[in-house]
């Protein structure tokens, strides 16, 4: 973990609500991403985690260029992708990579599996030589843990978790540095999750890959991840390594987020507080001002309706050392949860 | 540890020890591969390669084929089965019945009503498929363009189409059709194309906005795919069923359309030979000379019912869903 990879800053992706057929008015904007900012280290899992229209999948989306960013920047190596169009974007692409959400969706059911893989070759050419493609696809499939007989089959003769497995077979073809995985096992059985994340697991090792997990299981996220971003309607609440995030989280969002986690132990179980909130996410074409986690955190006061909280180490924590120390975008970051006494 | 959750408890909900979770893989990479069910290694198959080999064990794709192969052959050369001409009639054998040598009788005119069935194809065939590639062609690339790139050119076709569809067919037909003077094979398929495309277009606009929206197409655009390939490879594939559905059905009607505008009067006209005209004339004399009748709409009827099987099954053989 040496020099960021990727580097996002001030990711911006409003998506315009408009009225009339023919000529249309903007009459307001879903802010699904509002002022993302994080770094991806090489060979490092970032998980980000959040509730379902958080705008995670966005940002999965605008790091692989398929939605065009409304401001921000995201710079691969330096050079800003969000900017890029043509053949240069085309040439960054083989170095970012995606695994999508739902595999029975994100293959071609017209295509063999030996096509799906091999698609990237054949926008690629360079990658393959024409004669090395078959043995090419064999091999990923082999990598994938899947029979390399199977070339010829059509994706519905798969079960989700070998599907899910083709997807990655796809990623990988162009041997990218980075590959974003949008909910890679939300799709998948129990059991088939832990094949596919141990299998993503290995790959990272063999390929030195970098990614960024987003799920809203937070146990997956826990195990693959190296560090941790809990996003909360369109910004980054909290960030830091999986111990810092799970075990000393310091954003009320956060806190309420693991405690809703269940717990296997009954033992465990009676003794754990619940976090309940109060009220729903508020809709992100109207977002609160200031702190977006307001209108359902315990601790709000005037000054969170006020000012932003920036993503950074809480002032109180700066230089502690301890595991407190990462960034939390809370006016009153607390470590230790005092639930009890505010919640009254 | 926080003690208001466990985290030994937050591994264990992922199913297993923080070292790798215990699980059970289907085919291990070291495994060796399991040889294919043919025994041997299966040869790469295209999704045509895959639609033919699945139509060619369907008994109705023989039928419905080999009728519409014969229709065509004697659409081409009706002189194979019925060497006479059409019209050569004789007015003293005026709404006979059959006899030997003029198995289907004779019609008002006198003329072998056998002859002008046979004849008569090739006015209902071509109408049917002129019309039909016109209208296939136009609207899949209008409203799959529609579709695919969207904006401006999207609303300005679909309210053309809109514009379109209002027009009733008949009166449409009726209109055009005396305007151009001249009822003939090709005038028609024209009007046909004309007021047909914006059913199809309507139809690639939705398959193509359905496909578009598919991850497997965004896949593709994050390998760097250009409009080119994602198009001809990725959604024009998966927008295609709908699209030969309904034109084959579109082509039945269009045969049927050809015969209603003739017996109007506004389509075909006499001394041309088609199947619209001779119903017009004979059905007049449906109670003293019904063979008149019965024969070319029998032969209409059959020529519609075989592309709608022919559709159906070629349906059924591109999707690989249903294999």
């Amino acid at each position: 973990m040496s020099e960021p990879i990727l580097q996002v800053r001030n990711l911006v992706k409003h998506f315009p609500l408009t009225q009339g057929v023919l000529f249309k008015k903007q009459i307001g904007a879903v802010k699904a991403v509002d002022g993302i900012s994080f770094d991806l280290y090489r060979g490092e899992t970032l998980g980000i985690v959040g509730e379902s229209g958080c705008g995670k999948s966005t940002v999965a989306k605008l790091l692989m260029n398929l939605e065009q960013a409304t401001s921000g920047e995201v710079f691969y190596k330096g050079q800003d992708i969000t900017k890029l169009s043509g053949r240069a974007l085309k040439a960054v692409r083989r170095n970012i990579q995606m695994v999508f959400q739902d595999p029975y969706t994100s293959l071609n059911p017209r295509m063999t599996v030996g096509d799906i893989i091999g698609e990237p070759f054949d926008i690629h050419p360079e990658v393959a030589p024409k004669g090395s493609r078959r043995a090419k696809v064999e091999e990923l499939l082999d990598v994938v843990g899947l029979n390399p007989e199977y070339i010829n089959r059509y994706p519905h003769q798969f079960s989700g978790g070998q599907r899910q497995r083709i997807g990655i077979a796809r990623g990988l073809a162009l041997n990218p540095e980075i590959i974003i995985c949008d909910e890679p096992v939300s799709a998948l059985d129990v059991s088939v999750q832990a094949q596919v994340v141990n299998l993503m697991e290995k790959l990272q090792d063999e390929f030195d890959l970098s990614y960024v997990f987003i799920a809203h299981d937070l146990s997956i996220v826990r195990h693959i991840s190296d560090r941790v971003g809990v996003m909360y309607l369109g910004r980054m609440a909290e960030i830091g390594t999986d111990a810092e995030i799970y075990e000393h989280p310091t954003h009320p969002y956060t806190q309420a987020l693991l405690s809703a986690v269940p717990v296997p132990d009954p033992e465990a179980r009676e003794h754990r507080e619940r976090i309940i909130l109060a009220g729903d996410v508020p809709s992100p074409a109207n977002p609160p001002s200031g702190c977006r986690f307001r209108t359902r955190c315990w601790k709000a006061e005037d000054r969170c309706a006020e000012e932003t909280p920036l993503l950074a180490v809480p002032t109180r924590f700066q230089g502690a050392g301890t595991p407190a120390e990462h960034e939390s975008a809370c006016h009153f970051a607390e470590e230790k949860d005092p639930v009890g006494s505010h919640a009254a | 540890m926080s003690d208001m959750y466990d985290t030994q408890s937050l591994v264990n909900a992922a199913g297993g020890a923080p070292g790798g979770l215990p699980v059970q893989e289907p085919h291990g990479p070291g495994e060796p591969a399991k040889p294919s069910p043919d025994g041997a290694r299966e040869k790469p198959r295209s999704l045509w390669n895959d639609a033919w080999h699945d139509l060619s064990r369907k008994p109705m794709f023989y039928v419905s084929g080999l009728l519409i192969l014969f229709l065509i052959v004697i659409s081409i050369w009706p002189g194979l089965i019925a060497s006479a001409s059409p019209l050569a009639c004789d007015l003293a054998k005026s709404q006979d019945g059959p006899t030997s040598g003029h198995p289907f009788g004779f019609d008002q005119q006198g003329c072998d009503v056998y002859t002008r069935v046979v004849h008569g194809a090739r006015a209902s065939v071509s109408v049917g498929l002129f019309a039909t590639a016109g209208v296939t062609v136009l609207g899949s690339v209008l409203g799959g363009l529609a579709g695919y790139f969207g904006g401006w050119w999207d609303a300005i076709l679909s309210r053309i189409s809109d514009i379109f569809f209002g027009i009733p067919i008949l009166l449409g037909g009726v209109v055009f059709l005396s305007v151009v003077k001249g009822g003939n094979v090709t005038t028609v398929s024209i009007f046909m194309i004309l007021l047909g495309w914006p059913q199809i277009a309507r139809i690639a606009r939705g398959a193509v906005i359905t496909a578009k929206q598919q991850d497997y197409v965004q896949a593709a655009r994050a390998l760097g795919a250009g409009n080119a390939r994602m198009l001809l490879r990725h959604i024009a594939p998966n927008a295609l069923a709908p699209i030969i559905v309904v034109a084959t059905i579109a082509l039945g009607t269009y045969i049927s359309l050809e015969a209603t505008l003739s017996f109007l009067g506004v389509g075909l006209k006499p001394p041309a030979v088609s199947w619209g005209i001779d119903i017009s004339q004979a059905s007049s004399q449906i109670r003293n000379a019904p063979h008149m009748l019965l024969w070319p709409a029998g032969a209409l009827s059959v020529t519609v019912l075989a592309f709608i099987m022919l559709g159906d099954a070629v349906r059924d053989a591109l999707d690989p869903k249903l294999r």
